[in-house]
């Protein structure tokens, strides 16, 4: 009886299990390891030729690659802490300011976007912000600005619409942790001679950083693996990895250089957030609940 | 004796509703204050009040002569214990206590000193770098106390923090709490649903209902002389009879019940002659079988219904005169009565003066099964 039950049990596990090995293995496992030994041989159109560290000699003699790399990253960073500090009012304001009501209504609005596709909301912002559009020919007509102003492609732009593109991703997870603040607690701070401003910084922040962390990971993997909203927004002013990456593989059809670019973005954004989880004391199982 | 909390003329209306109704009262330095109430009363909202958290809508709060309006919770020298405590679990123990210090620019040796004086004041030496979730509850409960009076303020106002602790834990913590008051000396204000917490711990005991307050007196007072129909209820537990007051040709008053009994009584509050009332009787004041000689006991036939052992809190449940309605008697556990078995008949009295009445209010403490 009780080794019928044991196998009974193993088969349940079986046949969960396997088509997440299945997944993982065929679609993340297998061409990682493709990919690693490509970026480790030497290759022209025709053949492949031995083991060589030439791809990631490449990225640091070239300037254009690395520096590419490090702006990608510190943009990434920037970019995580504008969404970071523009989320944590935000969820306050529906967790804790707006009534039950409200707060449905709220989630809706903050969700409503992302019902569209990254392409169609990027060309809204497109749209209104190019030479020819909607604050242009405004502006214009009501006589302010005498000829057009380009308003697209450039850093500031292109971190704008980085931050829109991925604020949901930060707002739902800290939304979910501050819900669970019980207000008492802020009214104890307060009641013990707390200003808000210490309020945010003893007991909110504290409280919520497992819903910041996650978000923040969430957010900068995002941001760094972005290539429609650079693309589109930043132009060719902007240079973003990822359009590295792509040129390699696509335009020059250097598959080995792109897989050597490709690693050593899965490197960076590993280092980064492994640093972030020690800095702020958080472990990734924490963080991934 | 200086006053630490005025309450003047205070209220509160949320929309159309008076959650507090020009409440005033006056809470001397030092004392044990509790505001008693079922729930739904507007002891909480009062209390919020005092803390800063709710704007009044009229009246003045004063803390040691000071006017209070518009000064922040975090401005005012009241300090809150909640309800679920709120001790900040991000924080160990002895954080949780400088919280305060530290809040007032407080630094260095001097503010841990000061909290492991506290700690063990309140019985818990040894405990500051406990976590919070490490703690029993009645540890908790003391740990949330010393994070307000380490602020020494003026008034210490407690929002019911017994209600979550289990029966045992909760009588041991009112005795504690008590011992605790008069050792550090601080006003406390105390708000509870529950009548023997206030009882126990108070030197004086506000009874409200209703955003109002029924009475304001020692416990002694509000469970001997109830000033009304609510307080008698409430406060301990009572028999109710319903009748017309009538009087005598010797002039003696009577409470004629509605089925039929006539019972004397002699404290009269504001009720007149002919007039509907109510007429309340304490389970202890009753005697069983009493004997025959003293001639100011009202005297009633009852069959004993079921008996509600209870240990020294037993009780008969008796029906009077074969009636319908229901009465309790209590049932001192000296032996004497332990022939007493259910379906049996008895005689229960009680003297005219142990007796309450006043105006019929129609008042209930709970709804009617």
């Amino acid at each position: 009886m009780l080794n019928s039950k044991k196998h009974k049990i193993r088969w349940g596990f079986i046949m969960f299990f396997t088509p997440v090995a299945l997944w993982l293995g065929l679609l993340i496992v297998i061409p990682h390891f493709d990919l690693l030994r490509m970026s480790f041989i030497g290759a022209d159109y025709l053949s492949e030729s031995g083991f060589t560290l030439d791809h990631y000699k490449n990225f640091f003699t070239e300037p254009i690659y690395w520096l590419t790399f490090v702006r990608t990253a510190m943009y990434s960073i920037i970019v995580t802490f504008i969404v970071l500090i523009i989320s944590l009012p935000v969820s306050f304001y529906v967790t804790k300011v707006a009534n039950l009501k409200q707060q449905g209504f709220l989630m809706v609005l903050l969700l409503l976007p992302f019902w569209v596709s990254e392409l169609i909301r990027v060309y809204g912002w497109m749209i209104l912000l190019r030479e020819s559009g909607v604050i242009n020919s405004f502006m214009q007509a009501v006589g302010l600005w005498d000829k057009p102003i380009e308003m697209l492609y450039n850093d500031a732009v292109m971190i704008m619409g980085l931050v829109y593109t991925t604020i949901l991703f930060m707002a739902v997870p800290i939304i979910g942790v501050m819900d669970s603040l019980d207000d008492s607690y802020i009214e104890a701070a307060y009641d013990l001679g707390a200003k808000k401003r210490t309020i945010w910084t003893k007991i909110i922040i504290p409280h919520c950083m497992p819903g910041i962390m996650s978000g923040s990971v969430i957010v900068f993997m995002l941001v760094l693996g972005s290539y429609l909203t650079p693309n589109l927004m930043g132009g060719k002013n902007s240079l973003w990895f990822t359009q590295q990456i792509y040129n390699q593989f696509i335009l020059y059809f250097n598959w080995n250089q792109g897989a050597a670019f490709g690693f050593m973005l899965l490197l960076m954004s590993s280092i980064i957030i492994w640093i972030a989880l020690k800095v702020t004391g958080q472990n990734l199982s924490k963080v991934v609940k | 004796m200086q006053i630490d909390l005025s309450v003047k003329e205070l209220e509160k209306k949320f929309g159309q509703f008076s959650a507090v109704d020009k409440v005033s009262f006056d809470v001397e330095d030092g004392k044990f204050f509790s505001i008693l109430g079922p729930s739904g009363c507007g002891k909480t909202t009062l209390l919020r009040m005092i803390a800063g958290f709710y704007e009044p809508s009229g009246g003045r709060i004063e803390i040691r002569g000071e006017d209070m309006a518009n000064v922040e919770p975090n401005k005012r020298p009241v300090n809150l214990v909640f309800q679920h405590l709120a001790l900040f679990p991000m924080m160990d123990v002895k954080e949780n206590i400088a919280f305060g210090l530290k809040r007032r620019g407080e630094k260095g040796a001097s503010v841990y000193k000061k909290v492991n004086d506290l700690l063990e004041r309140v019985g818990l030496p040894g405990y500051a770098d406990s976590k919070i979730n490490q703690l029993s509850g009645g540890q908790k409960q003391r740990v949330a106390i010393a994070r307000c009076l380490i602020l020494e303020p003026a008034v210490l106002l407690l929002d019911e923090p017994l209600g979550a602790l289990d029966l045992k834990l909760r009588e041991h913590m009112k005795v504690e709490l008590k011992k605790l008051q008069v050792e550090v000396g601080t006003t406390f204000v105390y708000i509870t649903h529950d009548q023997s917490e206030a009882l126990v711990m108070s030197d004086k005991v506000a009874v409200m209902n209703q955003g109002k307050f029924e009475q304001i007196d020692t416990p002694q007072n509000l469970y001997g002389k109830p000033a009304s129909s609510f307080v008698a209820q409430f406060v301990g537990d009572n028999n109710q009879f319903v009748g017309k007051l009538t009087k005598n040709e010797s002039g003696q008053f009577y409470v004629v019940t509605d089925d039929d009994n006539k019972y004397l009584v002699d404290s009269l509050s504001d009720t007149k002659l002919d007039e509907r009332v109510e007429m309340y009787i304490r389970p202890e004041a009753m005697i069983i079988n009493p004997s025959s000689d003293n001639k100011n006991l009202n005297k009633v036939k009852a069959d004993v219904k079921a008996i509600l052992f209870d240990g020294g809190n037993s009780r008969l449940l008796v029906n009077p005169l074969g009636g319908k309605s229901e009465m309790i008697v209590s049932l001192p556990q000296n032996r004497q009565f332990d022939y007493i078995k259910a379906g049996d008949s008895i005689e229960v009295g009680w003297d005219s003066a142990s007796a309450a009445c006043f105006k019929e209010s129609g008042v209930k403490t709970y709804a009617e099964l």
